[in-house]
């Protein structure tokens, strides 16, 4: 693998695929990012994410996905895609000074 | 899961140009307390110092399930025996978090295993020690992931940020493989018989030098150290760590009611650190080159697991497959 690689890496031969792994805490929270696993098929996938990210009630609910199906942006082109909202400042609330008066708004 | 970035983040130019230049935004993002992703640029030599280091902590994660794995068979209550399970378990996640961050810099799972299997790679010489009483359970927990917690709580804030948020995970799930170390031997000093309590001191005479040698060479000796700090990689110098734990362990030494084996350990007013004797660097070299109780029995132990275990990761490999071509959706 190097930095110029077009694609997701590919396992190595014989390797088992990896997985990432994505838990909700509680109901009501999004599930989040946590770690990734190799694993044989989802079912195996989701079983060790049990075991691993999980041993202490870290979870009420676990999605695994392939990591080689994730589409991500591209870290070249993080100023690009990013820096653009840098100036908007009146996007935000505090943008507005408003009087005393009806500041909670 | 960190993808390639497309191509090196700009600036075009011609190669070398652009290398310094590459260079140059690396150094500043250091400078200033940035965290490296795996997909960004990096300096060929920070990644092979990462991978290095990395991979020798996962392969001490699961070579240090050997000697305790020792003993879950004889742990004398079922109580013991279920805490002893789920800290070796915890082990096992912990060289899984660790090998999946280096695997995040281009190196896979098998060729890291296949150097800790051809001893290319190191691990943390402390297993190279056995397990000789149950006290030894309880002395690695206090001793071992002791001196395991002080090197590691500094990796939290590891400019490479795929292994600092391992070593969040680690430390969080850590910190309980310590007291429960110390609880046993408590139990052992306070409720314990006069041979049970000898046992305890015998552990701790044996465990105490291996342990203090986890911190690594001193500073003067240690030629990495400086440049793994200008790096981020590494935050706290290995005499300083050392200091810290041994500050820690005399007082908790004295609740339990054990002697330290160091007739020079003495309060140091001016350093504000205990004094210690000197270290036998000479048996630390021997050990980490390869020549320490159990070198060869806890590399043959990881060989045989992972050649026994062959056929299964090739039938469920064999076994998806099939499955995947016989349903379209699971």
């Amino acid at each position: 693998m190097t930095n110029d690689a077009t694609t997701a890496p590919q396992p190595a031969a014989g390797e088992w695929p990896l997985w990432e792994v994505f838990v909700r805490s509680r109901a009501g929270l999004d599930h989040k990012h946590c770690g990734s696993l190799h694993a044989a098929d989802a079912r195996m996938a989701i079983q060790m994410a049990r075991d691993v990210y999980t041993r202490r009630q870290e979870g009420s609910s676990v999605w695994v996905v392939r990591s080689d199906q994730i589409v991500a942006s591209d870290p070249g082109d993080k100023e690009a895609y990013f820096d653009p909202m840098e100036d908007k400042v009146y996007r935000h609330p505090t943008f507005y000074r408003l009087p005393d008066a009806v500041d909670h708004m | 899961m960190d993808l390639e970035a497309k191509r090196p983040a700009t600036p075009a130019g011609p190669a070398p140009e652009r290398a310094a230049e590459l260079q140059r935004r690396f150094d500043e993002r250091i400078d200033a307390g940035d965290f490296i992703e795996a997909k960004d640029w990096m300096p060929d030599d920070y990644r092979r110092t990462l991978v290095r280091q990395i991979s020798q902590h996962a392969h001490s994660e699961i070579v240090g399930m050997l000697p305790e794995g020792n003993w879950i068979t004889r742990a004398p209550t079922l109580k013991r025996k279920a805490i002893l399970l789920a800290k070796v378990q915890d082990e096992g996640g912990h060289g899984l978090y660790l090998y999946a961050a280096a695997e995040t810099l281009g190196v896979s799972r098998d060729e890291m295993l296949a150097a800790l299997h051809a001893g290319r790679a190191k691990y943390s010489s402390i297993f190279n020690y056995p397990t000789l009483t149950w006290a030894d359970v309880g002395v690695i927990g206090w001793l071992v992931d002791g001196a395991a917690i002080m090197n590691q709580v500094p990796i939290c804030r590891c400019s490479f940020a795929p292994y600092a948020r391992a070593m969040i995970r680690i430390c969080r799930e850590e910190s309980f493989h310590q007291r429960q170390g110390f609880d046993s031997l408590l139990t052992m000093m306070r409720d314990g018989t006069e041979a049970q309590r000898a046992m305890v001191q015998d552990a701790v005479d044996r465990w105490w030098w291996p342990s203090i040698m986890m911190f690594g060479p001193p500073d003067e000796h240690s030629p990495n150290s400086a440049q793994s700090m200008r790096w981020g990689i590494k935050r706290v110098s290995n005499d300083e760590l050392r200091a810290r734990f041994i500050d820690a362990t005399v007082e908790q030494a004295k609740v339990l009611g054990v002697t330290l084996p160091d007739p020079l350990l003495a309060w140091n007013e001016a350093r504000g650190h205990y004094d210690h004797g000197p270290i036998d660097w000479a048996e630390f070299k021997r050990v980490v080159a390869g020549d320490g109780p159990c070198n060869r029995e806890r590399l043959a132990a990881r060989v045989k697991a992972w050649e026994d275990g062959a056929w299964v990761r090739e039938a469920a490999l064999a076994h998806a497959r099939k499955r995947e071509t016989a349903e379209p959706t699971p």
